[in-house]
């Protein structure tokens, strides 16, 4: 038993080893982000085509300079905020993977835990965001078909990509919580391994990758 | 607790991974925190563009590298994750190009 055993072993397509020495469940979130990836870059080339080809563009310093609670001019300020608080909470995710190679239940809650709250509070603040962005300064704010602060397109493309940085940060919040009850109930722990946390973690990591991008090429450029 | 779970071993804290750890994400805060500084006190120029580009992409290489863990993957994972992303450089001088024509012609 034991020869055929370091037989198939030695042989990495043979079936005894995985290729690139992951499983087949974080290799195939690595597919999945990979082409997740490309949708999202395919939203933001479109959003410069279109940026390239207008006449005008607004200043998107201008446009995001509200914060919640104050009625001063802050550019940026509230979008730094965001951003501060999504990379938080990918670095309280990357402690739960840590935990969990480890085996520490009670550390893997705690740091799930305050993943979720991290997801949660960025979620509100887009929601706070989103209905600023619509409701606008009192020159009839902006929706698809019209856009007190510029062209259509800028308030089209405002609501695409983050609308749908937003949904994944959603789906990641939900998936956190699945992982988050899972712990608690103890399937980890009975099943040996915490590998559903770094998978998880995986696709967290990717929302706070493309908000970093997002953050760059619509707020900052 | 079932007999399943009283034979798990707990593992020390692994205290020079998450320094390691919180290495990153103190870099990831100071490039973000400069590109504040930058967008307040430089003027829209290419070279600012440039600085922001440069800045988002050492936070993507931390954040994939480090967070992600792809760094300490094996030579081929990595190449099969990064290769195909080179075809968005494509779309990208594609597509850029592109708007500049059209906004040519339109104007």
């Amino acid at each position: 038993m034991d020869s055929t055993v370091t037989a198939t072993t030695t042989n990495l397509w043979g079936g005894g080893k995985s290729p690139f020495k992951v499983s087949y469940g974080k290799l195939m979130m690595w597919v999945f982000l990979l082409s997740d990836a490309f949708t999202f870059s395919a939203l933001l080339v479109s959003y410069g085509t279109i940026r390239f080809s207008s006449e005008s563009w607004p200043v998107p310093e201008e446009v995001f300079s509200a914060v919640p609670f104050t009625h001063q001019h802050l550019p940026l300020v509230f979008v730094g905020i965001m951003t501060f608080i999504l990379i938080l909470s990918s670095v309280t995710m990357v402690l739960a993977v840590e935990a969990g190679h480890r085996m520490d239940r009670k550390d893997v809650e705690k740091w799930m835990f305050w993943t979720i709250v991290g997801g949660i509070t960025f979620l509100s603040c887009q929601a706070w965001e989103w209905s600023h962005f619509i409701h606008g300064t009192g020159l009839g704010g902006a929706n698809l078909a019209h856009n007190e602060y510029g062209p259509a397109g800028f308030a089209a493309f405002f609501f695409f990509i983050t609308g749908f940085h937003g949904t994944h940060v959603l789906s990641g919040v939900v998936l956190n919580y699945l992982i988050y009850y899972n712990t608690v109930r103890g399937v980890y722990d009975r099943r040996g391994h915490y590998e559903m946390v770094e998978k998880v973690g995986l696709y967290w990591h990717f929302v706070d990758l493309v908000w970093v991008f997002v953050f760059t090429f619509y707020y900052l450029v | 607790m079932t007999s399943e779970e009283s034979k798990i071993v707990v593992q020390p804290l692994n205290k020079a991974k998450i320094r390691h750890l919180i290495k990153v994400a103190i870099i990831l805060f100071i490039v973000t925190l400069c590109e504040f500084i930058i967008a307040y006190a430089m003027a829209e120029t290419p070279l600012r563009t440039t600085i922001f580009v440069v800045m988002t992409i050492i936070k993507a290489f931390y954040i994939v590298s480090e967070f992600m863990h792809l760094g300490h993957e094996t030579k081929g994972l990595r190449w099969s994750v990064i290769f195909p992303l080179i075809l968005v450089i494509w779309l990208l001088v594609a597509l850029l190009t592109e708007g500049h024509y059209i906004f040519d012609v339109r104007f």
